[in-house]
């Protein structure tokens, strides 16, 4: 129990838990133990129920827990549903305040109750500073309860209080408020309890959206497009903040980008699309509704060949769907997204840190290729703090601008033509406007030619969309390759997952290990798929496909990409909002082999 | 089919400009639109004026949507990159290509259709944003395309081929742009290219978000009597509030003691627009009166053309934005990346 176990902090939200969740986890993360945080939260800004689940692992799991060890529940709306979330013998901490709502008891748990709201009232005057450091008195006696290390927390409180001393001097005393009750009434700490490791110290505490942030900074992006939408919005706001900080010209004080916030996610397509065509590295942020949103320009940029990233931030579909709730339901529609034959580049990631070096990935295939590359995150990368190795840097890496004729280049053609397949990869030479008037041609969405001039003709028409296919053709070997983990020798049983889910899916193949089931791992990294994909599933019997959606997205992709029939793959399917638990891959694998046996 | 390019023929008795080009290097491919079209005068216009200003071609990028207006800025400077977007969302396309590369000279055709239906809130955001570019509308109140609908700038009660009456209000671009901030309005007439030119060449060196709406007749769809955007009806109808001189900022010398002039507005590049014989109850720098002006000729059925609006002083988007001089797609990478040492150093803040 030392290091290992979940606790759950139900608040109701704005209330100003979120930063004393945050507390929380980077005390744990910096006494050198692994540790998770997932933020539930509601579509709303003041008054509807909120969770912060915080996961210590010393064994490095990061997936979201099945059950807790412990609650703090102080939300009276969801006592039943808190306090049922608590395993046998496990402890339940609310506010003795009021007497013990009839909905937290249970024979089977530990019950200790602190009186949180009396001891804010005696101690602060006024509603909101109550209200606040009732957080942080919950903190303190957690800090008793748990064993975390005082000094840690007190060290945190200093680094984020320094500039208001007044908010510094109450913080401390709920903070004691809270401890020193638990100290005194209860045995601490609980079996529950924390011991310092060095397990982090190579390690950041990063979301995702933060993360690709980052990465636009460092691919070099200059023009950032966007519309506000969660759980996407912290994207473009990061963007804006880093460049602030490292994007304004020291002499001139002015600023070596441009974010434009548009009236809607098309217009955020168009200013993508019309600066990457002017040349810019350019990109915008948005999340389901805003992908249905861009579709249309999306087609357009496939077949004129024009670059762009568009980070896909997932969140409970169909339509307005759960916002603050994840999924992995975008995955069919950004495949094929828009009207006509069209096909995308996809790249998945599976935490923040991947979130980084994707983006920089992304821009390049995006300009090689010349058509759209999508970054398919999630909710649960996008907005919660992940442990991550540290994010590095190679000096040496250029930007891939791919085939780019300058006004020399030009030169020495004949007669530039747009559309045309020089090297026998599907990729033709572009250019850009106002370089040369040698280079100068005409995109338009409608049917063209390889010159790029307006056509009605079936033959000069195929040739253009035959050579297009051909291009993705040539992506399939150039975009990432899957990350594939074989059980000593190998397994006759498979099993497929992309993005988030994958902290879960490594904790789910130890433990099925651990019952004797082995199975052979495939992390699917981008799409169109290569061949190691089809190889992977080629080799094995038995294929599971877990995926974050209903209707089993990922394993229609692989049926129509790669020909393998879609019920040779058993669909683990876990739709419901919340990120994945190695629980439920382990127990719908486990059940559906015993079936199959 | 295919597009049909004019063949390269250059008569020698053409003039050309100080950069070595004729009207003709202006040209584009043959025009597949109706004959007697409104839009080919426009673009005539067009060819005219960047002719005049001895813009380089390939320094200009060329932006429209979808529709007869938008197929025009393939008949115009063949050696100027060309964007023929969606329906309705040049606006934006034009947006992002100006911020990545502001030295360009934008330039958007579109149509009513395009600009007052479909992309209505696109037209409205790049006034908002004050894009540099000029945004032409060629209006003729109807769509040709799809032969002949009512679109959203046909007046109440103007008939359609059929007979059938508009019901629906109409937007007016111009009241709509007054009304949103525009900093450059005007409106022109097709079949008044004399007047066109120089309306363009503000339009061309204003910094910011340009409008000219242009009548442009439907010879195909709505030039039949009981239309109100006739060839016969616009000319009967429109008044021009004033002609102006368009003097660029080296010519001003010589063209400074023009006779009648009344007004001069010196823009943001120290070109000068004069206007000439308008009235001294008219300010084209005061936005309520111009508005006021528009909707009081409309009520009495007028047609009110000309520069109707001009404000200089304005930030353009890429002065709000705080951008750099330099256009972005100039800045090299290295200026861009933070390096290895900010990163590791940025890390720390994440602990």
């Amino acid at each position: 129990m030392v290091n290992d176990f979940a606790f759950k902090i139900a608040t109701v939200n704005g209330t100003g838990s979120a930063s004393a969740n945050g507390l929380l986890m980077q005390a744990i993360y910096r006494m050198g133990i692994p540790v998770s945080g997932k933020n539930v939260f509601p579509s709303n800004i003041q008054g509807l129920p909120t969770w912060y689940e915080i996961r210590v692992s010393k064994d490095g799991y990061t997936a979201r827990p099945a059950n807790v060890d412990l609650i703090v529940a102080l939300n009276p709306a969801t006592y039943a549903k808190d306090v049922a979330a608590v395993r046998r013998g496990g402890w339940l901490l609310y506010d003795s305040s009021w007497p013990l709502d009839r909905a937290l008891r249970r024979d089977d748990i530990t019950i200790l109750g602190v009186p949180f709201g009396n001891m804010c009232v005696e101690a602060f005057a006024g509603d909101r500073e109550r209200t606040l450091m009732r957080n942080i008195a919950y903190t303190g006696a957690l800090v008793a309860l748990l064993d975390i290390d005082m000094d840690v927390v007190s060290e945190i409180i200093r680094e984020q209080f320094t500039k208001k001393r007044a908010l510094l001097d109450s913080n401390f005393r709920a903070l004691h408020l809270g401890y020193d009750y638990a100290k005194k009434n209860f045995s601490c700490p609980l079996p529950i309890r924390l011991e310092r490791m060095n397990a982090t110290r190579d390690q950041v505490l990063l979301d995702g959206n933060t993360a690709a942030a980052l990465g636009c900074l460092y691919a070099g992006a200059t023009v950032g497009a966007w519309y506000p939408i969660t759980p996407a919005t912290s994207l473009m706001e990061a963007f804006t903040g880093f460049c602030k900080r490292y994007r304004v010209d020291p002499q001139t004080k002015r600023n070596n980008y441009c974010i434009l916030q548009a009236e809607d996610e098309l217009s955020a397509a168009g200013i993508t699309i019309g600066a990457a065509w002017a040349g810019a590295r350019a990109f915008t942020s948005t999340a389901g509704p805003g992908i249905s949103l861009m579709s249309e320009f999306i087609g357009l940029a496939y077949y004129t060949e024009i670059p762009g990233v568009f980070f896909d931030i997932q969140r409970t579909g169909p339509s307005t769907g759960m916002p603050t709730r994840t999924q992995q339901a975008d995955l069919l529609s950004i495949a094929y997204l828009s009207h006509g034959d069209t096909k995308h580049i996809a790249l998945f990631p599976s935490n923040p840190a991947e979130c980084f070096y994707m983006s920089v990935t992304a821009f390049d295939l995006t300009e090689r290729f010349q058509t759209p590359v999508f970054v398919v995150s999630d909710l649960d990368i996008g907005m919660n703090d992940w442990m991550v190795p540290r994010l590095t840097w190679e000096d040496s890496y250029r930007p891939d601008r791919g085939k780019v004729l300058d006004a020399a280049q030009l030169e020495k053609v004949q007669r530039f033509s747009r559309y045309l397949d020089v090297d026998g990869d599907g990729i033709a030479a572009r250019t850009l406007p106002g370089v040369s008037p040698k280079g100068a041609y005409f995109v338009r969405g409608s049917g063209h030619d390889k010159h790029a001039a307006y056509t009605e003709d079936s033959a000069e028409y195929r040739e253009v969309v035959d050579r297009l296919a051909r291009k993705l053709k040539t992506a399939e070997e150039a975009v990432p390759a899957p990350e594939i983990r074989r059980r000593n020798g190998g397994s006759s049983v498979g099993v497929v997952a992309l993005g988030g889910t994958h902290a879960a899916m490594l904790e789910a193949c130890d433990r099925l290990a651990a019952e004797g089931i082995e199975v052979d791992y495939m992390r699917i990294r981008s799409f169109p798929f290569g061949t190691a994909v089809r190889e992977f599933l080629d080799a094995h019997e038995t294929l599971f496909v877990v995926e974050q959606n209903r209707d089993a997205q990922l394993r229609s992709l692989l049926a129509i990409e790669t020909g393998i029939a879609r019920d040779r793959m058993i669909p683990v399917l876990d739709y419901g909002g919340l990120p994945l638990t190695a629980d439920f891959v382990t127990s719908q694998v486990a059940r559906e082999l015993e079936a199959h046996v | 089919m295919t597009s049909i390019q004019k063949p390269p023929v250059r008569h020698p008795s053409l003039q050309a400009n100080s950069l070595g080009l004729t009207k003709r290097d202006y040209e584009g491919a043959m025009s597949t639109l109706c004959a007697g079209c409104g839009h080919d005068s426009v673009t005539a216009a067009i060819v005219q004026a960047f002719y005049e200003l001895e813009i380089p071609p390939h320094r200009a990028a060329k932006m429209s949507g979808i529709g007869c207006s938008s197929k025009t800025t393939a008949y115009f400077m063949r050696q100027s990159h060309g964007f023929n977007s969606v329906h309705g969302r040049m606006p934006s396309v034009a947006s992002g290509a100006n911020a990545a590369n502001r030295d360009l000279i934008y330039i958007g055709i579109s149509g009513d259709g395009d600009s007052l239906s479909i992309g209505l809130g696109q037209l409205c955001h790049a006034i908002r944003r004050n894009v540099d570019m000029l945004y032409l509308l060629e209006n003729n109140g109807v769509y040709g395309l799809t032969k002949g609908q009512f679109s959203a700038s046909a007046d109440v009660g103007s008939k359609s081929k059929r007979g059938e009456a508009n019901v629906q209000r109409p937007i007016d671009p111009v009241l709509l742009a007054l009304s949103l901030g525009a900093t450059f309005v005007a409106r022109g007439f097709s079949g008044d290219k004399t007047r066109l030119v120089p309306m363009l060449k503000a339009g061309l060196r204003h910094k910011g978000f340009a409008l000219i709406d242009v009548i442009s007749p439907c010879v195909s769809f709505n030039d039949h009597e009981g239309s109100t955007k006739s060839y016969r009806f616009t000319r009967e109808n429109y008044h021009e509030l004033a002609p102006v001189d368009f003097v660029p900022l080296q010519r001003e010398i010589t063209a400074s003691t023009e006779a009648g002039a009344s007004v001069s507005v010196t823009m943001h590049d120290g070109s000068i627009v004069r206007f000439r014989e308008v009235g001294t109850d008219y300010d084209p720098t005061d936005r309520d009166a111009a508005y006021a002006h528009v909707r009081a000729r409309q009520e009495r059925g007028e047609i009110v053309t000309g520069l109707l609006y001009i404000d200089e002083s304005s930030s353009d988007m890429h002065e709000t934005a705080n951008t750099v001089a330099r256009p972005l797609v100039d800045l090299p990478y290295d200026s861009l990346c933070p390096g290895s040492a900010a990163l590791d150093a940025l890390m720390d803040e994440y602990r």
